[in-house]
């Protein structure tokens, strides 16, 4: 019992929050560019937030459910149906079996999870599902999806009473994904430790200026279109970087590190992003344009709590109203 | 003693922080880092989740969620993270890590592993059996592991073994022993790198299987020593 990819995406994995604990072996925390989205998808369906979750890109893969499901996606819309029928992100589904999920058109973001309730039953590499491609472990085989994989649930779950006859319907109730009040305009950003090697004008055009993100922008970093300029400052020797730390290249150009990010860098890390801007900037891609503030500690942390919080109500209202179906439906 | 000496704290991101010790490639600084490490492995902070060790400094990743259950609202956490590493470097840790750990690297300097020997040779004007001499007769330390999973950044290099990175990330095959300014480093994995390639180990340095994936451990020390094309072939049987 189980989903099977009938076509492949171009880059589909395994994820989970991440993989902490072994950074001192060079073992990066890997994990969902996204978060937010990636525990959005997990609540809509009543998972813990660190159960697995398939983090999808554009143009992505093609399922067949070979068994009834719960399933939830969240964070990136690329128009996707249940047999041809339109169905919402940010919203729990019951599918049938012999459904197929499939991704029509890219409309926003970069990264979708899908969450199902009966849960992927992958093997945990070091204490995470989350897929590790440079060492080929965790998540599905150590790889992305490929056509006919198979991936089994671990729960079975009878909805047919609910079903009837129909492919999929989706519960009568929507996450609400804005955790702030309007819209982040900006990317908050504290200064890292060689911030001061900038020149006063290179600051100011940091945080002035819109960068745009280049091609080179994928899982491990976002090289920005920039030309900055530092003071000359002493050669680095390696040390821990961060998911969300911008470091300043040796031609000026700007690069995030993102969550396949390596353990070390030898690079002047001119910032960090705020953690609670990491979802933000997760479903960025090349051609969009950021743009950046200068954040104190305290910033980052009042907006990351603020977003905590958020995730919290959400996980208390998609318990509660999940209950009271599971209560209706036996 | 490892505690004595200045030190900085600053944040790579907000709930993690790094201890450092000074930008330097320096056995004794390095020790410190992996006494402290040690220490923390033994004695977590509050809400820390892991240290990660590196040449000259340490960083610490803390549980946000975690600290601002037990502190009060109006406290920073950046605050209080900074206090708990402040009266961390108060202990002293000159017990922790003080063991030598050697592991033995028999690699296999012929030129069909070694593939950069002769342009090295030619470069330093020196012969290869004199690189394989010179590579091979010290002992090294593990400063850090990083770059990839179980990859052991070790020095120092003989002077006259200094060369720069190659100007191009090649492909470097698993076990690949490598050299570039006064490191030396073993590539675990299938790669692209940069260094420059002297030899390979058929010794896994990365192993997926084990609870412990990774050969070796930042502070350990290494000593290579050259084997046969035969040997390298034999030892693949049972080491593979």
């Amino acid at each position: 019992m189980s989903l099977r990819v009938i076509r492949a995406g171009v880059l589909d994995t395994i994820q989970d929050l991440g993989r902490y604990g072994f950074q001192y072996h060079g073992i990066n925390p890997g994990g969902a560019m996204d978060h937010f989205a990636a525990q959005t998808a997990n609540m809509l369906v009543g998972n813990s937030v660190g159960e697995a979750v398939i983090e999808l890109h554009f143009p992505a893969s093609i399922f067949l459910f070979q068994q009834e499901a719960m399933i939830a996606l969240a964070g990136a819309d690329f128009s996707a149906a249940i047999n041809g029928e339109d169905i919402s992100i940010d919203q729990p589904l019951i599918v049938a079996k012999n459904s197929i999920l499939q991704f029509q058109e890219w409309k926003e973001g970069s990264r979708c999870y899908l969450a199902v309730k009966e849960k992927l039953a992958v093997q945990k590499w070091l204490n995470s599902y989350s897929t590790n491609l440079k060492a080929g472990c965790g998540g599905f085989n150590g790889r992305s999806l490929q056509k006919d994989d198979v991936i089994s649930f671990a729960e079975k779950h009878d909805y047919s009473n609910f079903l009837k006859t129909k492919d999929s319907i989706a519960l009568p109730w929507k996450a609400d994904i804005i955790w702030n009040e309007g819209r982040v305009e900006r990317i908050f950003v504290l200064p890292g430790n060689e911030w001061g090697q900038l020149t006063e004008e290179s600051k100011k055009r940091f945080s002035n200026e819109s960068f745009v993100i280049g091609s080179l922008a994928d899982r491990m970093g976002y090289r920005l279109q920039t030309c900055l300029l530092a003071e000359h400052g002493d050669e680095l020797v390696s040390s821990p970087v961060s998911f969300g730390t911008i470091q300043l290249l040796a031609n000026g150009e700007l690069i995030i590190l993102m969550a396949d990010h390596q353990t070390t860098g030898g690079y002047p890390r001119i910032g960090h992003v705020a953690t609670a801007h990491l979802p933000l900037l997760a479903q960025k891609h090349p051609g969009d344009k950021i743009q950046f503030q200068i954040a104190h500690a305290e910033e980052a942390e009042k907006i990351f709590f603020k977003q905590q919080q958020h995730l919290l109500q959400l996980q208390n209202a998609c318990k509660f109203r999940l209950e009271e179906f599971f209560n209706a439906l036996n | 003693m490892a505690t004595k000496g200045s030190y900085n704290i600053f944040f790579i991101g907000d709930g993690v922080a790094t201890v450092d010790f000074g930008n330097l490639v320096n056995e004794e600084i390095n020790k410190r880092v992996i006494a402290l490490f040690n220490y923390l492995s033994h004695h977590p902070l509050e809400g820390m989740i892991e240290a990660i060790p590196a040449y000259s400094s340490l960083a610490v990743y803390f549980d946000m969620n975690s600290i601002r259950k037990k502190l009060s609202l109006n406290r920073k956490i950046s605050e209080w993270i900074k206090e708990r590493l402040d009266e961390l470097m108060q202990n002293d840790f000159a017990d922790s890590g003080s063991e030598q750990h050697v592991v033995r690297v028999p690699v296999c300097y012929e030129e069909e592993f070694g593939i950069d020997l002769p342009k090295i040779a030619e470069e330093k004007s020196i012969s290869i059996p004199e690189i394989i001499q010179l590579h091979s007769s010290k002992m090294y330390r593990v400063y850090m592991l990083g770059f990839l999973p179980g990859f052991p950044y070790m020095g120092e290099v003989e002077e006259k073994l200094v060369v720069p990175r190659k100007t191009q990330p090649e492909p470097v095959l698993a076990g690949s022993v490598g050299i570039t300014g006064k490191q030396t480093g073993i590539y675990p994995l299938n790669s692209p790198g940069g260094w420059q390639i002297v030899g390979r180990t058929p010794l896994k340095m990365f192993d997926k299987n084990k609870n412990e994936p990774c050969l070796l451990n930042a502070g350990d020390y290494v000593a290579f020593y050259p084997i046969t094309k035969n040997e390298f072939e034999s030892y693949q049987g049972w080491g593979a």
